[in-house]
């Protein structure tokens, strides 16, 4: 495909936000406090806090290393993501452009993509363990990476099946619907937690609770198979869980319609209700079950209602990043229209779907997600505040009418492969790599863009 | 009409929180307890969306 045609297509896809955003257009704090409790009460919270009490976490680890880096991951939208957004006012995809140019942009589409197939597939894969439960499924446990039954297929294929479905028909009613379901699915985790309590031996006057937390929920030791977390996991965890949102600067898309910067800090509803609050409740929960697969979890602690919320968290959760799938994988398709591709996204996140291992590795696929897009945000911070103060170009491939800037690529490339081999070769976890590959490329940006600068002039 | 439909929601809810309190408490079985929260399930769907259901901006990045 030529450049050109590759660049159009782009431009077509968000031409809507090709300006900066006006000042009549701005909104004030309450739509931030919504869309963020909204987004991040999701099918994701049922697994991640879950996995949190298989990997070992101690009673500490859980509220004081949840609390550290929840508050580490506020202040980096707060300071970092907000700042930058509401000076430029322009979504995610412009400002990279006019760094990275067209062709840089549409890999790092393709790649987004593909992270949000897998996304939606764990996704898809948590309604299902609700899905089949009334039909006896046989359901996955924690070491299951392959699909464990014909059932667990057939279920999957129904759930993916009917989530596309709804992604092709009819986006914009779904998102309402998330809306809607949010402040419930809140509910439903707090109140599953509460009734899980008698099952674990609390007693009625909670005098007991930090012992009971303390022995039978984030014991600090994990189960047999899973590498063993300390506070410091939780808290890089915890901070990095959104990283392509804050330090990835994924959500500049959003907080160019704050007034102010300070808006950043809405960004707190989100993680203290859903990452916080609700992987407490889905820990108490999972500690008094008898399963692994969450629908399974939540019916035994409520019933039906328990049942629904993980069909509908997983729901919610899946089709907005279906559609976002779309959206970007649409660039690359040879001229389809949009259901076509959707229905592409689909069926490869169906396809993911199938593999337990999505779900009960959730945890490393949501650092790996963060990892992969997080050097691109370094590079737009180090063109924002760093590039002019070193005798460079910002905005370096729109000024120079270029469709792949080298500083930019180079420094995503390098620092996705260093990552690979700290963490194949040295052993390094994933959850500890973001950090540093945000740091970096901040410093590699400017280096690269110091001897690329002088080359093209 | 929206303060009715609030209220209900709020019913909703209360549905949905309250009977584990109850069931924690022993005052209330396990069976009870899922049969109350179902209906708040269906409680709070059915008036919420329609005052909390308004459109909203989609974020395409």
């Amino acid at each position: 495909m030529k450049i050109s045609i590759l660049s159009k297509k782009l431009d077509a896809l968000y031409e809507f936000d090709r300006e900066p955003v006006s000042k009549n257009a701005l909104q004030g704090i309450g739509n931030f406090l919504g869309t963020y409790a909204g987004e991040h009460v999701a099918g994701t919270e049922f697994v991640i806090g879950m996995l949190f009490v298989a990997h070992g976490v101690s009673v500490t680890d859980m509220f004081v290393g949840g609390l550290i880096g929840n508050v580490l991951a506020v202040f980096s939208w707060a300071f970092i993501t907000a700042p930058v957004a509401v000076k430029v006012r322009l979504s995610l995809y412009w400002q990279l452009k006019k760094i990275c140019g067209s062709v840089l942009v549409f890999l790092y589409n393709i790649v987004n993509a593909l992270m949000f197939c897998f996304l939606a597939g764990a996704m898809v894969a948590v309604s299902a363990t609700a899905v089949g439960i009334p039909f006896n499924v046989a359901m996955p446990t924690l070491s299951d990476m392959y699909p464990s039954s014909v059932g667990w297929v057939v279920t999957v294929f129904g759930v993916g099946a009917v989530i596309t479905t709804f992604a092709i028909l009819g986006f914009e009613k779904l998102a309402r619907f998330s809306k809607v379901a949010a402040p419930w699915m809140f509910f439903i985790f707090v109140a599953a937690a509460i009734s899980s309590l008698p099952r674990l031996g609390v007693q009625t006057d909670l005098s007991n609770f930090w012992e009971v937390a303390r022995t039978k929920i984030w014991t600090g030791t994990a189960l047999p198979g899973q590498s063993q977390f300390t506070i410091w996991h939780v808290i890089f965890f915890t901070w990095f869980a959104n990283a392509a949102m804050h330090l990835g600067m994924s959500d500049l898309t959003l907080f160019r319609y704050a007034k102010k910067w300070q808006y950043g800090f809405a960004s707190a509803v989100g993680m203290f209700l859903g990452h916080y609050v609700a992987w407490i409740s889905s820990g108490i929960l999972y500690a008094a079950a008898t399963s692994d697969a969450p629908g399974e979890v939540a019916y035994q602690a409520i019933g039906i209602a328990g049942a629904l919320c993980v069909i509908v968290a997983g729901w919610t959760t899946a089709n907005p990043t279906l559609y976002r799938a779309g959206l970007a994988l649409q660039v690359a398709s040879p001229g389809w229209s949009r259901w076509k591709v959707t229905l592409l996204a689909g069926l490869i996140t169906t396809l993911a779907a199938l593999f337990p291992a999505l779900v009960m590795k959730l945890l490393d696929f949501v650092a790996l997600y963060g990892l992969v897009l997080i050097p691109m945000g370094g590079v737009i911070f180090a063109d924002f505040y760093l590039v002019k103060k070193f005798g460079l170009k910002d905005y370096y491939a729109e000024r120079m009418k270029i469709s792949f800037n080298w500083a930019a690529g180079l420094t995503w490339f390098i620092l996705l492969a260093a990552a690979l081999i700290m963490n194949r070769v040295v052993g390094t976890e994933l959850y500890f790599l973001p950090l540093p590959a945000w740091i970096l490329a901040v410093g590699l940006f400017v280096l690269l863009s110091k001897i690329y600068q002088k080359k093209v002039v | 009409m929206k303060q009715i439909l609030q209220l209900i929601s709020l019913i909703g809810l209360l549905l949905t929180i309250l009977p584990p309190v109850f069931f924690f408490l022993g005052k209330i079985s396990h069976s009870t307890q899922d049969l109350l929260m179902l209906l708040g399930a269906v409680v709070w769907f059915g008036s919420a969306v329609f005052w909390l259901g308004s459109r909203v901006k989609t974020k395409e990045d």
